[in-house]
């Protein structure tokens, strides 16, 4: 253990990062006060959050703390706001079901790993046809130091653009559809648990 | 070699304290106990991050650090701004004379 810390001092980073979003996990299911839940949600964005920074893939982290940490968190908040504040207890079998569907899913992509080509493989689709040009070229097509930025947002610009146009109609949709600040606020129970 | 091992040592005390706040946050018991130990816990995963930076010495990971900041911020902000107000549309401004009025919550 000793050895590991010294020749990658970030790995000990990365085990503590991993045991608390399984510590949250757990809470997540364990609890029914789902203001607890909603804070708890945030705080498992947030860590997978660093833990992608501490895979490199700072694009990805930098997302999911928006999205899950900051947008998704007041969402649910909203959700939760109308509707009940704890939820009802499971039945054990219910329970142990749902992790019997997890379980088989997580064997099923754990078998898949075994047919993924092994990491820095130069003969791996992901380092021999078009990413090679990608990496050559980007520098001079467009001169963004971070190749999946530029991927994202110049050689597919119109893709992403469209993404966003189809984000945004759904947007509507939804504010058309429930109706924006013509809900009377709820006199009970303001403030507290 | 000194300074790897300090750097562990920081990282270990900041993990610690964020175990902490996580049984805080599991624990509660009221909903400002878990607002306080959320924000307190993303001030903690910053922390972490920057010393992972200066372990790895990728100064990009201070950039992102910052962006976690704001969003606690922002975030905590914005949750206690809903839970008084059960809507964000009302400027903050507004709010302290909504409640010098007593109009705050009865619109």
């Amino acid at each position: 253990m000793i050895d590991m810390i010294v020749t990658d001092p970030t790995l000990l980073i990365e085990y503590t990062l991993m045991a608390m979003l399984l510590a949250v996990g757990v809470a997540i299911v364990r609890l029914r006060d789902l203001f607890a839940v909603v804070m708890l949600l945030g705080v498992y964005s947030l860590l997978s959050a660093a833990w992608f920074v501490s895979l490199d893939a700072l694009d990805v982290g930098f997302t999911e703390a928006a999205v899950g940490a900051g947008i998704s968190t007041l969402l649910l908040l909203a959700a939760m706001l109308l509707t009940a504040r704890s939820a009802e207890p499971v039945s054990a079998i219910r329970h142990w079901s749902a992790f019997a569907v997890a379980l088989a899913g997580g064997a099923a992509l754990f078998y898949a790993i075994g047919d993924m080509p092994a990491f820095g493989d130069p003969d791996a689709p992901a380092n021999a046809y078009v990413g090679l040009q990608y990496l050559e070229r980007t520098q001079a097509d467009i001169g963004v130091p971070n190749v999946v930025t530029a991927v994202l947002a110049s050689y597919r610009g119109f893709d992403t653009l469209g993404e966003v146009v189809v984000i945004f109609a759904a947007g509507l949709g939804v504010m058309l559809l429930l109706g924006m600040g013509g809900r009377k606020p709820r006199k009970d129970g303001e403030g507290e648990e | 070699m000194i300074m790897l091992w300090i750097n562990m040592a920081v990282a270990l005390a900041v993990a610690v304290a964020m175990a902490l706040m996580l049984s805080r946050l599991f624990a509660g018991p009221t909903l400002y106990d878990r607002v306080l130990a959320t924000n307190s816990f993303g001030t903690k995963t910053i922390l972490l991050l920057l010393v992972y930076g200066v372990l790895t010495g990728e100064s990009a990971v201070t950039d992102i650090a910052l962006l976690y900041a704001l969003i606690n911020f922002v975030a905590t902000i914005a949750i206690l701004k809903f839970f008084r107000y059960r809507s964000l549309e009302i400027a903050l401004a507004q709010m302290s004379l909504r409640r010098a009025i007593g109009g705050g919550d009865d619109e």
